[in-house]
C-alpha cells in the first residue's frame, strides 16, 4: 500500500517496531494501534500506568494582546480569567457553531498560550488562526519539532515522580508545572483521554526517545496503542474528533455545552444561542448494550420502531465487559430506555446510559498523596 | 503464525478439518492475530444449512466485526458454545478450542476449491507482501 509512504512518522517509529506493534494510519500519522494486546493494554492504564506516543497531536503557540488580538473570539475557552499554569478545555466554533477542532488551551505565559489539538486537522487550525489573528500577534506551529508522551493510569504520579520530583505530585486537575527531565525544562500537565489520574508531558523531539525508554524502565509502565487509547476515552464518554464531533455538529447537539464559558463572546456563540432557544435538532445519547456483542460506528439507532439516529462510536468495553456506543438522535431519550442498533442483519439491544460508563476512574482524585 | 498441516484452508482464513463425511472448522490464527483480541462470536444455529463461501458466523474484535464464511456447504451439526462465554479461545486456541462448527458435508468435490497447507502458506505470505 503506497498509502505508507505520505504518511508522517514520530521519533519513535523505530522503538514500536522494536516492540512489534501493529502500525496503521491515524490523522495521517503511521501510528501504534496495540503492542500486546488492547484488552490487556487497557486494563493496565485501569490499574498500573500505560505510556502512550501522542507526538502526532499539534502545538501552537500564541504569543497575543487580548483586547487587539480577536484570539479570545476564536475560543470558547476563557482566556481572560485563566491564570498561569491552568488549563482549559474547549473548542474553536464556525459562525454555525460547528466544532472546527477541539482543544485544550494552557496558558504558559502572561500573555502567551499554548494551544494543543487534534493531528488531523493541525494544517487546517493553524491556517484559520492565522487567517482570524489579528495585531502584532506571534502565532508559532510548533507540532513538527514538539513531541508528546502520555502516562495515565492510577501509578503514574508515583512513577513520574521518581524523575521529575515529587511536585508532581502537586500538580492538581486540569493545571500544569514546569519540571527538570532528562537536563531540560518541560511542561507537564495533569490532564489526559483515559479517565485516570494521568499526565501529559510536552519536549522538543530530541527529547521523546530519551524519556520513552526512561519512563519504560519502570516495571510499571507498560506502551499503550492507539487502540486502548480508544476504548479508554470511550468508557469515559469523551468525544472523537472527526468521529463524534466535527465542523457539522455543535457543543450542544454533543452534550459538551458544560465545556462553554457564556461570559464571554466568541465566533459561533449566537447560533449555539438560537439551537439553544429552540432546542437542538439531535443529541448526543450513550448507550451499554445487554450483551458482549458491540455497537459500531454507522449503525442506526431504533427505538420504539422509529429510526431515530446513527452510532458514531462503538466498542467492546474491556471494563463493563459488553459492548458501549454513543451516537446522535433526533428525539428525547430517557437513560433507561431501550433502544436497538441495527446494521443489516445484526440487531443488539441496549438500554441508554448516562456517561461515564466506566465510573471508577481515577482522573479527578483530590490530592493525590 | 501456525498452519497446521493436516488441515485445508480459504482465501478468507478459514480453516476445516475434513473427517469422513463431517468437517470441523474455525478461522487461522493468521486471521485472529489480524483480528486481535476476540470479543464476540456469533455461531449459526444447529440444523441450518449453510453454502460454501457464504456466511456462517461473525467474529467481533475490539475494533470491528468480521463476517466468516463456510468453507463447505452442508448442515450444521455442532456449534463450539464455550465460545459464547469465552470468545477469546479462538486467539489462544484457533485450531483446537476455539473451533466453531461442525458441518455433515454436502458435497465433498468442493473441497477442491480449498487450499492445502503449503498453497495457505504462500497465499498469506503474499499478503503481507
Amino acid at each position: 500500500m503506497n498509502e505508507s509512504l505520505v504518511l508522517a512518522e514520530t521519533p519513535l517509529i523505530d522503538k514500536h517496531k522494536e516492540l512489534a506493534a501493529k502500525l496503521a494510519p491515524f490523522g495521517g500519522w503511521l501510528m501504534p494501534i496495540q503492542y500486546s494486546g488492547i484488552i490487556e493494554e487497557h486494563n493496565w492504564v485501569r490499574q498500573n500506568a500505560g505510556l502512550f506516543d501522542i507526538c502526532h497531536m499539534g502545538e501552537f503557540i500564541i504569543e497575543a494582546d487580548l483586547a487587539k488580538s480577536n484570539f479570545s473570539h476564536l475560543v470558547t475557552v476563557n482566556l481572560e480569567n485563566m491564570p498561569p499554569g491552568a488549563c482549559r478545555y474547549g473548542f474553536m466554533l464556525n459562525e454555525q457553531g460547528g466544532i472546527i477542532d477541539d482543544l485544550v488551551v494552557y496558558k504558559i505565559g502572561d500573555a502567551e498560550w499554548m494551544v494543543v489539538v487534534n493531528a488531523a486537522t493541525t494544517n487546517d487550525d493553524f491556517a484559520y488562526l492565522q487567517r482570524n489573528l489579528k495585531g502584532a500577534t506571534r502565532l508559532e506551529n510548533i507540532s513538527q519539532s514538539s513531541g508528546k508522551l502520555d502516562l495515565q493510569g492510577p501509578l503514574s504520579a508515583e512513577v513520574l515522580a521518581a524523575l521529575a520530583g515529587p511536585g508532581i505530585k502537586e500538580l492538581r486537575y486540569y493545571t500544569f508545572g514546569y519540571f527538570d527531565l532528562l537536563g531540560k525544562k518541560i511542561i507537564i500537565s495533569r490532564t489526559g483521554y483515559t479517565g485516570e489520574l494521568g499526565f501529559e508531558l510536552y519536549m522538543p523531539n530530541d527529547k521523546i526517545t530519551g524519556l520513552w525508554g526512561k519512563l519504560l524502565n519502570d516495571q510499571r509502565v507498560k506502551p499503550i496503542g492507539l487502540g486502548a487509547r480508544d476504548t479508554l476515552r470511550l468508557e469515559m464518554g469523551y468525544s472523537l474528533y472527526g468521529q463524534d464531533i466535527d465542523r457539522n455538529t455543535t457543543p450542544l447537539e454533543a452534550g459538551l455545552k458544560h465545556f462553554i464559558d457564556w461570559d464571554k463572546e466568541f465566533n459561533g456563540k449566537a447560533s449555539l444561542l438560537k439551537q439553544e432557544e429552540s432546542g437542538a435538532l439531535r443529541k448526543m445519547i450513550c448507550f451499554i448494550a445487554d450483551s458482549r456483542r458491540s455497537p459500531r460506528h454507522n449503525y442506526r439507532i431504533i427505538h420504539k420502531g422509529q429510526d431515530i439516529g446513527t452510532v458514531t462510536s462503538g466498542s467492546f468495553s474491556p471494563s463493563l465487559g459488553s459492548g458501549i456506543g454513543m451516537g446522535y438522535v433526533s428525539c428525547e431519550v430517557s437513560p433507561g430506555e431501550q433502544v436497538t442498533l441495527c446494521e443489516n442483519t445484526i440487531s443488539i439491544n441496549a438500554k441508554v446510559t448516562s456517561k461515564p460508563f466506566y465510573k471508577c476512574g481515577s482522573a479527578k482524585l483530590g490530592e493525590i498523596k | 503464525m501456525t498452519i497446521p498441516e493436516d488441515l485445508l484452508y480459504t482465501k478468507d482464513h478459514e480453516w476445516v478439518n475434513i473427517d469422513a463425511d463431517k468437517a470441523t472448522m474455525g478461522i487461522t490464527d493468521f486471521a485472529q492475530n489480524s483480528l486481535g483480541d476476540i470479543t464476540f462470536i456469533d455461531l449459526p444455529k444447529i440444523g441450518i444449512q449453510v453454502k460454501q463461501s457464504e456466511w456462517c458466523a461473525t467474529v467481533e474484535s475490539v475494533k470491528a466485526a468480521s463476517d466468516v464464511y463456510a468453507p463447505l456447504s452442508g448442515e450444521v451439526l455442532k456449534v463450539n458454545t464455550e465460545l459464547s462465554s469465552h470468545p477469546e479461545m479462538v486467539n489462544k486456541s484457533a485450531y483446537e478450542a476455539g473451533w466453531f462448527a461442525v458441518i455433515k458435508i454436502a458435497d465433498l468435490t468442493e473441497k477442491n476449491k480449498l487450499m492445502n497447507f503449503l498453497q495457505y502458506k504462500e497465499y498469506i505470505e503474499s499478503l503481507s507482501k
